[in-house]
C-alpha cells in the first residue's frame, strides 16, 4: 500500500478534483502540465538554483542539545525559520511561480491565512516581476499586520476577504473566484497541500525538498536516513507533507501530524479537524473537514492564523484514517509555553504554528536513543504583538 | 416522463428563476415558488443553501447567509416542500453544493427528492465525471435529471461528452464569470452562443449568469431554448418581497 497519490488524484479514498465547471480548464491545464513541465531539466535546474541561492536551501538539520536534554531524548529541528521570508512557504512559491512563467500566466493570486503564504507569493512575484494580488480574512489582515506590510511593501495587492468567518476559508473562496473571473492570463498559487487535484500532489512534491535534504543531513550526523519520529504541525499541511514525503511509506518511521486545538477540543474553539470533522467537501477536495450535520462549513478557531483552517488536505486525511500517522492536538496556552520555552533553551522563536509541534514534547514520552526530526516550519517575528500581549512582556 | 422534458419540448423560449431557499424569510419558500408560478415562468430552482458558495457572487452569497441564518437546512426545505406538488405543476429544480447533499446521503437525498416531485439537480461542485462513474444509477433510480455546466472556455469535446451523459438540457454559462458578476452580452457571447448552438447537441440549452432584463433575456434565446436569472431576482426580492412577481417576470418576457 502506498500512502502517496494515486494516478486518478486521490489518497485513498481523499482527494480528486470537486470543482465547478468554470475552473475546469485551468485545473485541466495544470494537471496536464504539472509533472511534464516541473520535470524537465531547464526547470529543475531554476528550481534548486533559485532554492539555493535565493532561498538559502538546504536549510541545516540543528541538534537542539538543551531541548533534547530536557525531554531526555534526540531532538533535531529542521531549520524551515531560516529560508529567506522566513518559513517553509516560500519552497512551494518558487516552484509555483517557475510553473506558472512557463505556462504563460502574468497574473497570480493567492489566498493567505498567517500572511507567509502571502509574503511568499509576493516575494517571488516580485523576483520575477509579475502582478500580483493576495486575498486575506479581514480578521487575520489585523493579527497579521507586520506581514500585510510586507506584502505592500513587495508590490503585492492585498484585497480583503468579507465573507464568512474573514479567515482562511473565505481568503481561499475569494481567489478561487477571482480565479473563475479570470481563467486564462491568472495562476493561483495555492498555499498549501489543499484544494482540488493536482495542488495537494503539486505542493507536496515542491515541499519535498525538505524531506530529501533530512535524508542525507541525518545520514551525516547519526548514519542513517531515518529518524525514528517525524513531527510536524498541520494546518492544511504542506510543511507535514514536505517532512513526511519521503517517508511516506517507509513505516520504520513514525509519523506525528499536529493540530491546533485552539481553546480545548469540546470548548467550541477549535481547529483539530481529525478529532471534530467529518468527509466531505472542501475547496475542491473530498478530505476531512469541519461541518454542522447539515454539510456547512463550520468556523475553526485558533490562536495561530495559519492553523485556523477548518480542513486538513486529502493526504493527512488518509495518513489519518489509515492510522500511518498519530495525531496529537495541542492547545493555544500548551503552544505558547513551549514557543517561549524553545526561545529559552535554544534561542531560536518559533512561528506560533511551529510552537504547536513543539509542545508534544510535554504530551508524548520519547526514549532516550529515539531520534526524532521536527519540523521547524517558521520563525516567530510575525508573532512577535501575540506573544507579547500573551506573556505581557 | 421527466416534467423537464416535458417542458422543453413546448414551443415557446422558457424563463427559468433561481431563487435561495428561505430568504428573505425561512418560510418565504413555498410562497415564492406559488408566486413565480402564477408570474409566468416555466421553470423555477430552488437554491439550497451553503456556507461556501464556491461559483458565486455577493448577491448569492449574502441571501446563502441570510438563509443560514434564517435556519435553512436540507432536512427543512424537504419539509417544507412535501405539499408543493398540491398547488405547483411547473418542473422545479434543486439547485446546491454538494457537500451537504453528501452529508444528508446522496441516495436519501434523491429519494426525498422523487417523493416530493422534484424534478432534477443542479450541483456546480459535482464533476460529470464523478457523476457518471459513481452517482448516475442513483440518479436514475430515482426519476432525477443532473444537469450539467459549461462555459466559454469549455473545449468542444467536454461539450459532446457532457452532451452524451445529459438527458434533459445543459446549463450554458454566458461567460468565465461567478453569478452576477456581469450584466450584458457583447460579441464574445454571441459568438459562443452561435458556436455551441451549430455543435447540434442532442440536449437543447439554457442560458445562465449575466441576464437581467428583456434585452438579456432575448439574446440569450435567440439560439438557445431558455434562459436562468438568479442574481437580479434575489436583488428584486430583496427590494420589493416576494408577492406580486408578474412586476419582475412581464418585462423580462416583454408584456
Ligand atoms: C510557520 C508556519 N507553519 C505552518 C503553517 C501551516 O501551514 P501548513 O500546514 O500548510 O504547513 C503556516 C501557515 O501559514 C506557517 O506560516
Amino acid at each position: 500500500m502506498s500512502y502517496n497519490i494515486n494516478d486518478k488524484g486521490y489518497y485513498g479514498e481523499f482527494g480528486g478534483a470537486y470543482i465547478p465547471e468554470m475552473l475546469y480548464p485551468n485545473i485541466e491545464e495544470l494537471r496536464q502540465n504539472y509533472l511534464k513541465i516541473t520535470a524537465e531539466e531547464s526547470f529543475q535546474k531554476e528550481f534548486h538554483r533559485l532554492l539555493k541561492d535565493y532561498v538559502g536551501r538546504p536549510s541545516p538539520l540543528y541538534f537542539a542539545k538543551r531541548l533534547s536534554e530536557k525531554y531526555n531524548t534526540k531532538i533535531y529541528l529542521k531549520r524551515e525559520d531560516l529560508n529567506h521570508t522566513g518559513a517553509h512557504k516560500v519552497n512551494n512559491t518558487i516552484g509555483q511561480i517557475l510553473l506558472a512563467q512557463r505556462l504563460g500566466k502574468t497574473r497570480i493570486i493567492a489566498e493567505t491565512g498567517a500572511g507567509q503564504h502571502g509574503v511568499a507569493t509576493a516575494t517571488v512575484c516580485a523576483l520575477m516581476g509579475i502582478e500580483c494580488v493576495v486575498y486575506m480574512g479581514e480578521v487575520d489582515i489585523a493579527r497579521q499586520a507586520p506581514n500585510v506590510a510586507r506584502m505592500k511593501m513587495l508590490g503585492a495587492k492585498v484585497v480583503p476577504a468579507l465573507s464568512g468567518s474573514r479567515t482562511l476559508k473565505d481568503a481561499t473562496n475569494e481567489a478561487m473566484r477571482d480565479w473563475i473571473n479570470n481563467p486564462v492570463n491568472t495562476h493561483y498559487i495555492v498555499g498549501s497541500v489543499v484544494g482540488p487535484h493536482p495542488y495537494p500532489d503539486m505542493v507536496a512534491r515542491f515541499q519535498a525538498v525538505v524531506s530529501e535534504e533530512i535524508k542525507n543531513q541525518l545520514l551525516e550526523k547519526e548514519d542513517t536516513e531515518n529518524p525514528d519520529y517525524l513531527i510536524a504541525c498541520v494546518g492544511g499541511g504542506s510543511n507535514a507533507a514536505g517532512t513526511y514525503y519521503h517517508y511516506l511509506d517507509n513505516t520504520d518511521v513514525n509519523i506525528i501530524a499536529v493540530e491546533a486545538a485552539g481553546k480545548g477540543i469540546d470548548t467550541g474553539e477549535s481547529a483539530a479537524t481529525s478529532v471534530l470533522g467529518k468527509e466531505g467537501i472542501i475547496h475542491g477536495s473530498k478530505t476531512l473537514l469541519m461541518q454542522t450535520g447539515d454539510g456547512q462549513i463550520t468556523e475553526p478557531y485558533s490562536i495561530s492564523a495559519g492553523l485556523d483552517y477548518p480542513g486538513v488536505g486529502p493526504m493527512h486525511a488518509n495518513l489519518y484514517k489509515t492510522g500511518r500517522a498519530e495525531f496529537i492536538s495541542i492547545t493555544d496556552d500548551e503552544a505558547m509555553t513551549a514557543g517561549l520555552e524553545l526561545s529559552q533553551l535554544e534561542g531560536i522563536i518559533p512561528a506560533i504554528e511551529t510552537s504547536h509541534a513543539l509542545a508534544v514534547f510535554e504530551h508524548k514520552t520519547f526514549k532516550p536513543e529515539d531520534i526524532i526530526v521536527l519540523n521547524l516550519s517558521g520563525r516567530g517575528d510575525k508573532d512577535l504583538q501575540n506573544y507579547i500581549d500573551y506573556f505581557k512582556l | 416522463m421527466n416534467r423537464i422534458n416535458q417542458k422543453l419540448q413546448e414551443d415557446k423560449k422558457l424563463l427559468s428563476i433561481y431563487f435561495t431557499a428561505g430568504y428573505p424569510n425561512i418560510n418565504d419558500t413555498v410562497n415564492t415558488i406559488q408566486n413565480l408560478e402564477k408570474s409566468g415562468v416555466d421553470m423555477i430552482e430552488i437554491g439550497l443553501p451553503f456556507s461556501d458558495p464556491l461559483a458565486d457572487g455577493p448577491t448569492i452569497q449574502d441571501s446563502s447567509t441570510r438563509a443560514l441564518k434564517n435556519g435553512m437546512t436540507s432536512e427543512l426545505l424537504f419539509q417544507q416542500l412535501k405539499d408543493i406538488r398540491k398547488t405547483v405543476s411547473i418542473p422545479l429544480i434543486i439547485m446546491g453544493y454538494f457537500n451537504p447533499m453528501l452529508q444528508y446521503g446522496v441516495e436519501a437525498f434523491c429519494k426525498k427528492c422523487q417523493e416530493i416531485g422534484i424534478d432534477g439537480l443542479i450541483i456546480p461542485d459535482l464533476p460529470v465525471d464523478v457523476y457518471h462513474d459513481e452517482y448516475k444509477s442513483t440518479f436514475d433510480k430515482y426519476g432525477l435529471i443532473n444537469v450539467f455546466l459549461i462555459t466559454p472556455q469549455t473545449s468542444e469535446e467536454r461539450i459532446r461528452y457532457i452532451d452524451s451523459v445529459s438527458d434533459g438540457f445543459i446549463y450554458m454559462v454566458s461567460s468565465a464569470s461567478t453569478t452576477g458578476a456581469k450584466s450584458g452580452f457583447g460579441d464574445e457571447q454571441e459568438d459562443y452562443f452561435t458556436r455551441v448552438s451549430n455543435m447540434n447537441l442532442k440536449n437543447p440549452q439554457i442560458v445562465g449568469f449575466g441576464i437581467s432584463n428583456n434585452d438579456t433575456f432575448t439574446q440569450a434565446t435567440k439560439h438557445a431554448k431558455g434562459a436562468i436569472i438568479g442574481s437580479a431576482f434575489i436583488k428584486y426580492v430583496t427590494a420589493n418581497g416576494i408577492e406580486n412577481l408578474e412586476h419582475f417576470t412581464s418585462p423580462i418576457l416583454g408584456k
